[in-house]
């Protein structure tokens, strides 16, 4: 449906392509369009500085190669890739899509840096990506200012703080788009589409509609701005859905980091090296069950279960060098009972934790590189590895919450990133690209870097797509 | 520094990261390290998702500018002295007419009035007609002996106050690796994108026009040893004919200076006000326009030497280079020693 505004103004320019969004996906498409010849238009709806939704926070992308590079220390072939992706999703992908991610993946390792972007061997802390992932030299800002620049250098139109308010779709085709920019209403005119405007992460009504009023308590890692509001107009507009409300990337982050935008120093990966709590001190899942980055994931989503979506990760001196800080300090107290009222939990309950698990530990050849053979037994959750017996003062604390990085939910498309309408027949003019359409190649779990390669492979083909279909 | 050590993107920018990560508690030393190992490029500014308005509000360029400044501060020699830092611009503002009046003083007592006529100057173009020579050797060696070594001072303290050296490390490799690293402004380049003021088109200018200046000081700096030697070895006096070392290093260099700093102003006020500290901008502005006038002072003297106007621009060069001498331990010119002693101790702390 169309509700024009009396106040509607048309941009006089009548443009290829209009990408929704300002992240890595939209940004590629955005540059292969207008590397083929298409007029685009992009708007994002954040100011400058928040340009670019999640992509901001991000470091790395997850790209196949044959052979190690200056960058990655080795080969990581297109069926290891899709193994890794079947294994974390438990399978819950589309075949076609995934395969094809992932052969094209293996061109961004060369397309990305003719864009301006430029590698880096992978990060302090972060040895186990360094053969899977590519990080981006200065991280994701830096990689969006490079991209940002070549797209003005194309001559690619970018409007900022330009929400778009309605879309105008006609028999599965994309018409006209309405836009709020300073005020007033403004109609941009197209021939093509890319929806890359990011989940609906930073929505928390349509969270809690699915998760309930525990998503009160969930923080947003990233962007304000993902409000999925144009993955809304889409699905009401005849887009097919795919994906579960429910799925998204989640990990336990400080519960101190504010409720946007807290990024990448607010994670806690040391899980692994202590026990977690709820706030009735009892343990409550497996917490050495495999190593960072593998079950780093899925914390977000075990703390979301507990009761006021909150957990404690109780760990003592030994352990405080092994991992990355958070921009918080930990809790720290010489007694266990001292740390709980710190935290304010009951003293007798997490000394009784504590006492239980030291118990059950077995003492064995601790290796934070490997799988090893600390672990519990008789004990339930038990602890499979890297367990150690906390004993040496001063006892240490973080508190968590659940940290929702992006949603799943989003519209089904095909190979040439084309929209899928719900009769099942691609849309002609309408694409899509990143996190609107991740539940395609993600029906759950999630592997480092994997949103930025669905983002750039699936923004890459989009544009690439829109551009022929405007030629046309 | 707790956001940064938590973060780590920009570790491959520069070498500042890697240090800091090194490091687990921050003491003054540490800091003024860091502090000087930074070039300023600003890459880690427009690259950080926390810089302002985030409310997280890093901005480590500002920050490290603004320990810079204490660094300048707190090593000059002799300590008393180290005022003349807070007020640089106005130090330097005021010095130059003192310098500059010096040699007017000079000239009137060797009896030439000021005056300009339609004829050529009475000495000719023999510039100690107007200063003897052996006033001008006094003079500047007796200036430039201070500043070497209250230079070395204040590099002293410095390098005692970074901490001692790591052990099993070669300090002449380490010197060799800082050499290569500061004759090409290796950290200056934006973690290789190229570093400007105007942040977003990442063009090198600051780089260029940072090597035309340093250069081109070098040559001019060359031009006058080369002519000192000629004086006192070859008994060639001044002024050279223009096919001769010291006036074709010295016009080369001029140009360099010229062309350099007036592109390192220009930059200076088209850089984004976000990123510099408020404090030491007066000294940045008036180092830079003291080099840029003596270059220009100097070209004007080279080209228009056989020109009446010599005497007032032989006392306004001279003057302006007297004032540059003796302020290089008490202006910015010292941010040059203490980035190379940083990039030292960096060169040492990789040898790992």
């Amino acid at each position: 449906m169309v509700h024009l505004h009396r106040r509607t103004k048309t941009l006089t320019d009548i443009f290829d392509l209009l990408v929704i969004g300002g992240g890595n996906a939209a940004l590629c498409a955005a540059i292969s369009a207008s590397r083929n010849g298409a007029k685009t238009l992009i708007l994002e709806a954040a100011p400058k500085f928040y340009r670019g939704g999640n992509t901001r926070h991000t470091r790395n992308m997850r790209c196949a190669h044959d052979m190690a590079t200056e960058t990655l220390t080795g080969p990581y072939t297109e069926s290891e890739f899709f193994d890794d992706l079947l294994r974390v999703t438990e399978g819950r992908t589309d075949e076609e899509l995934a395969r094809l991610m992932i052969a094209e993946s293996k061109d961004m390792l060369t397309w990305l840096p003719r864009q301006g972007i430029r590698w880096q061997p992978s990060l302090g802390g972060t040895l186990s990506l360094g053969r899977t992932n590519s990080f981006f030299l200065g991280g994701g800002r830096a990689m969006l200012n490079a991209l940002y620049r070549t797209a003005e250098s194309l001559g690619v139109e970018i409007r900022y703080e330009s929400e778009v308010i309605d879309i105008e779709i006609r028999d599965g085709r994309f018409v006209s788009a309405t836009l709020l920019h300073e005020g007033g209403h403004r109609q941009v005119r197209a021939s093509a589409l890319v929806a890359a405007s990011g989940g609906f992460e930073a929505n928390l009504e349509w969270l809690k509609s699915s998760w309930g009023d525990a998503a009160d308590n969930f923080l947003i890692r990233g962007t304000r701005y993902n409000r999925g509001s144009i993955l809304k107009m889409l699905l009401d507009n005849g887009a097919q859905q795919v994906g579960d409300a429910k799925q998204c990337h989640a990990v336990a982050i400080d519960a101190r980091a504010p409720k946007f935008d807290g990024g990448i120093i607010t994670r806690l990966d040391c899980v692994v090296f202590g026990i977690v709590v709820n706030n009735r001190a009892e343990r409550f899942y497996d917490e050495g069950e495999d190593i960072w980055p593998k079950r780093y994931a899925i914390w977000g989503r075990l703390v979301a279960e507990q009761p006021e979506q909150i957990a404690y990760i109780i760990f003592d001196a030994p352990s405080l060098r092994l991992f990355m800080p958070s921009m918080y300090p930990p809790f720290v107290a010489d007694s266990v009972p001292a740390l709980a009222q710190k935290l304010g939990l009951n003293a007798a309950a997490l000394q009784r934790t504590v006492q239980q698990f030291n118990r059950a530990v077995r003492l064995g050849a601790f290796d934070p590189g490997r799988l090893d053979d600390c672990a519990t037994e008789g004990l339930s959750p038990p602890k499979s590895h890297w367990a150690r017996r906390l004993e040496a003062p001063p006892f240490y604390a973080y508190p968590v919450r659940p940290g929702i990085t992006f949603t799943y939910l989003g519209v089904r498309i095909n190979k040439q990133a084309r929209i899928v309408l719900q009769d099942g027949t691609p849309s002609q003019n309408m694409f899509a690209a990143g996190e609107i359409m991740a539940g395609n190649v993600l029906g759950s779990g999630y592997a480092a870097g994997i949103g930025m390669t669905i983002g750039g492979v699936f923004g890459r083909l989009a544009g690439r797509a829109a551009a022929n279909h405007a030629k046309d | 520094m707790t956001v940064c050590n938590a973060c780590r993107y920009c570790e491959g920018l520069c070498a500042v990261f890697p240090a800091m990560e090194m490091r687990k508690a921050f003491g003054s030393g540490d800091l003024n390290f860091l502090a000087n190992l930074c070039h300023d490029c600003g890459a880690c500014y427009v690259d950080c998702p926390f810089s302002p308005p985030h409310e997280f509000n890093v901005n480590v360029p500002k920050v490290l500018a603004a320990v810079r400044a204490q660094t300048y501060e707190g090593y000059a020699w002799p300590r008393f002295l180290a005022p003349l830092f807070i007020r640089n611009g106005l130090t330097l503002a005021a010095a130059m007419p003192a310098g500059i009046g010096v040699f007017v003083l000079s000239l009137m007592l060797q009896g030439h009035p000021l005056r300009m006529s339609q004829r050529p100057a009475a000495g000719g173009i023999d510039f100690y007609a107007y200063i003897p020579h052996q006033d001008m050797v006094l003079l500047f060696g007796l200036t430039f002996l201070y500043s070497i070594l209250a230079i070395i001072m204040s590099g002293r303290e410095f390098w005692r106050h970074i901490g001692a050296s790591p052990a099993h490390t070669s300090l002449s490799k380490a010197v060799w690796q800082a050499l290569r690293d500061a004759a090409s402004l290796r950290y200056l380049d934006g973690g290789g994108d190229g570093c400007s003021s105007a942040l977003e088109t990442k063009r090198d200018y600051r780089r260029l026009f940072h090597h035309m200046t340093a250069y081109g000081f070098l040559l001019c700096f060359s031009a006058t040893s080369i002519a000192t030697l000629y004086h006192y070895l070859l008994k060639l006096e001044a002024p050279y004919a223009w096919w001769q070392l010291p006036v074709l290093l010295g016009t080369a260099g001029g140009i360099g200076l010229s062309f350099g700093s007036a592109g390192l102003l220009v930059e200076k006020f088209r850089r984004d006000s976000a990123l510099s500290d408020k404090r030491t901008r007066g000294a940045e502005v008036g180092f830079i326009s003291l080099l840029l006038l003596s270059a220009v002072s100097g070209l004007l003297l080279t080209l228009l030497r056989e020109s009446a106007a010599l005497p007032v621009l032989l006392a306004l060069h001279l003057g302006i280079v007297l004032t540059l001498f003796l302020a290089l331990p008490y202006s910015k010119f010292v941010h040059g020693l203490y980035r190379f002693l940083a990039l030292v101790r960096s060169a040492q702390e990789r040898q790992h």
